[in-house]
């Protein structure tokens, strides 16, 4: 039987968190059955927990602070926010609130906070409706930011995130949704997977272990697709290796338990859906550079969409954001150089 | 509410204030009042002298308002600050010298000097800097202690500026609509920093409250057993069914937005003066305002003396 769908997941992870902690509860818009959120996420909650679902008006300011509040009374908040492309109103009270009442005050205060956001694009809904704000929340102190994947179970991960202490921000590919959740092991005909480092930080994809692989890709979310099938056509095109490194936590980036892949690696690239200028993808190779500086064989490669508002029609969205081909472009540009 | 005409210049007929009242109360509530204004005092005088660091924004002139409202409040009772909020911490808990060594960054400091004088966090009170923020993280305090069953409200106090930011409108209407035990504490001073209200708003809060159908208290004067009359069966009442206050102090900050920064005649400031507390409170209780500014300045003097041989705060938490 087929792995439920990442959406299935993430509602089970919400269905089971509320079941098991009182001081759960979510915010948001429009997640009152039967429509239970515009993604689903929250299906099935608003029946089961009447009095710990607000399903809130379009005020993503307010209902962010409002979270805050509640996080400092001791309750565990997840805030909904329908398009990522919305945050913006919520930056305030989640910059200058949530993370800093962490520290702010002269002593750990703990925050148990998780908003949770729908991101990316692919989907044709416009430049309002498909960004990947992830870089504009990158190094605020105590504000820490995951990214959903096929790869770690989110019943576990939200867990994990509700309990953490800092606030946290939940970035979710809304084409992720629909896919399956996929189980330790075969991937595919090619390609299996198992989990790294001492907290399971990183899912690590490949043919098989290779003391020396043509190319990593350290690849969050949804391109981490877009980088299998790159991957896929380098080896049967080209015979090249290649690993992907998927982290769910996106800062503070988990360095350590991929350096030893990283710097057997022939050459490294960062990819991800957002736009370059300050990107998480420009955050990680900075670090790789001040870890492995000496031992890379080749400069780190950042791949981003272009920098450019994403537009509605399928074959104009495509030239802009991220896509396979690029990277598999930038796999096989690089092996000819090399 | 007073509408206003004319220009900033013509500001003398402008603070919608209060007709001049003595607070007939209690030692205690007397004891508050002159504590609070030697604090602020005290404040702006080692300003002066080069010995803080920062800046600060003194509450000179709305001392009276948490005097008044504190012993309204309950334990479970959780109050947010603002900028302007040394009075709101001082009425709660009397404590001086925990707040001075936080604003000088000495041991003993309520938040270790991280916070200074605007990011404060104790037992049921916390402020900070940005205007309008607390105003929702006081509704989702209200929403727990409502679900939690208690009869505890969550109090923000704001100024009339913050009144500008669209949190609090999102956060009218929420309260509203979810029957919040949120109390807004409004001090209207008709200053925004430096910026008139005649320059910055349009209609009045009471309206604006109602918009959203929510009750409002208007308060013009400063005697503390008249606005406990108006304030108490108010607050009373949100505690046994669980809905938003707002309440409108008509005030008048006397001194200026943070250390110097006053544009407002000095003609006006005079005239705020005259309609000041303390005066008429000295003249009506003089032997007792005597005895209680003797021990407030001692007890202030004191403060002054040893705030300076205490080490720097430790941040053991710099991570």
């Amino acid at each position: 039987m087929q792995a439920e769908r990442i959406v299935e997941n993430l509602n089970r992870a919400h269905h089971e968190l509320f079941s098991r902690d009182p001081a759960v509860c979510l915010i948001g818009e429009d997640l009152l059955d039967p429509y239970g959120g515009a993604f689903k996420v929250s299906r099935d909650l608003s029946t089961r927990f009447p009095e710990r679902v607000l399903s809130a008006p379009i005020s993503e300011c307010a209902f962010t602070g409002m979270a805050c509040g509640m996080a400092l009374a001791g309750e565990k908040p997840i805030v909904e926010i329908m398009f990522g492309d919305f945050i913006g109103y919520a930056f305030d009270p989640l910059w200058n609130l949530a993370a800093k009442s962490v520290s702010m005050y002269g002593r750990r205060v703990p925050i148990h906070l998780l908003v949770r956001c729908t991101v990316g694009g692919n989907r044709g809904f416009g430049a309002t409706h498909s960004q990947s704000p992830q870089k504009h929340f990158l190094g605020i102190p105590d504000l820490d930011l995951f990214e959903v994947n096929p790869f770690h179970d989110n019943v576990e991960l939200l867990a994990e995130l509700i309990e953490r202490g800092n606030p946290v921000l939940l970035f979710e590919n809304k084409t992720l949704y629909s896919r399956h959740c996929v189980r330790e092991g075969a991937l595919d005909d090619l390609f299996s997977w198992r989990f790294i480092g001492p907290r399971r930080e990183f899912a690590k994809i490949c043919i098989e272990e290779s003391e020396s692989p043509d190319a990593v890709i350290v690849a969050s979310g949804s391109v981490v697709f877009s980088a299998l099938e790159a991957a896929r056509r380098a080896f049967l095109d080209h015979e090249l290796e290649t690993v992907i490194l998927t982290p769910a936590q996106l800062h503070p980036f988990p360095l350590a338990p991929i350096l030893d892949d990283l710097a057997r690696a022939k050459r490294i690239l960062v990819i991800e859906e957002g736009i370059a200028g300050g990107s998480w993808a420009e955050s990680v190779a900075t670090a790789i550079y001040s870890r492995l500086w000496g031992r890379l064989e080749n400069p780190v490669i950042c791949l981003h969409s272009k920098s450019s508002i994403i537009p509605c029609a399928r074959h104009l969205e495509e030239r802009v954001l991220l896509q396979s081909g690029h990277v598999f472009e930038a796999l096989i540009g690089e092996s000819i150089r090399a | 509410m007073h509408v206003l005409h004319g220009s900033i210049q013509r500001i003398p007929v402008m603070p919608p204030v209060a007709p001049i009242a003595v607070p007939e109360t209690t030692e205690a509530d007397i004891e508050a009042l002159f504590l609070i204004r030697g604090f602020e005092r005290l404040l702006l005088d080692l300003f002066s002298r080069g010995v803080l660091n920062g800046t600060t924004h003194t509450c000179l002139g709305q001392e009276y308002i948490p005097v008044a409202l504190s012993p309204l409040f309950e334990a479970p009772d959780f109050i947010f600050s603002n900028h302007r909020g040394h009075g709101h911490y001082l009425a709660r808990f009397g404590d001086v010298e925990g707040l001075l060594l936080e604003i000088m960054g000495r041991a003993g400091g309520v938040c270790n000097g991280v916070g200074g004088s605007q990011h404060l966090f104790r037992d049921g009170f916390l402020s900070t800097g940005v205007l309008g923020e607390s105003v929702p993280a006081a509704a989702g305090m209200a929403w727990s202690l409502k679900r939690r069953g208690g009869r505890g409200i969550a109090v923000a106090y704001t100024g009339d500026g913050g009144w500008g930011e669209g949190s609090v409108y999102e956060t009218l209407n929420m309260a509203s609509l979810w029957g919040l035990p949120l109390l807004m504490v409004v001090e209207n001073n008709a200053m925004a920093q430096s910026s008139h209200a005649e320059r910055y708003r349009a209609g009045t809060i009471q309206d604006r409250a109602h918009a959203f159908g929510i009750r409002t208290l208007q308060i013009t004067g400063c005697d503390l057993a008249e606005i406990r009359n108006l304030a108490g069966p108010e607050i009373a009442a949100m505690r046994e069914r669980p809905r938003p206050l707002v309440i409108e102090f008509a005030t008048q900050r006397l001194g200026p937005h943070s250390k110097g920064d006053d544009p407002r005649s000095p003609e006006l400031v005079a005239e705020l003066w005259r309609r000041d507390w303390e005066a008429p409170l000295r003249q009506r209780h003089p032997a007792l305002c005597e005895r209680v500014t003797a021990r407030v300045s001692e007890r202030l003097e004191a403060l002054r003396a040893t705030a300076l041989q205490q080490p720097l705060s430790e941040w053991t938490d710099a991570s």
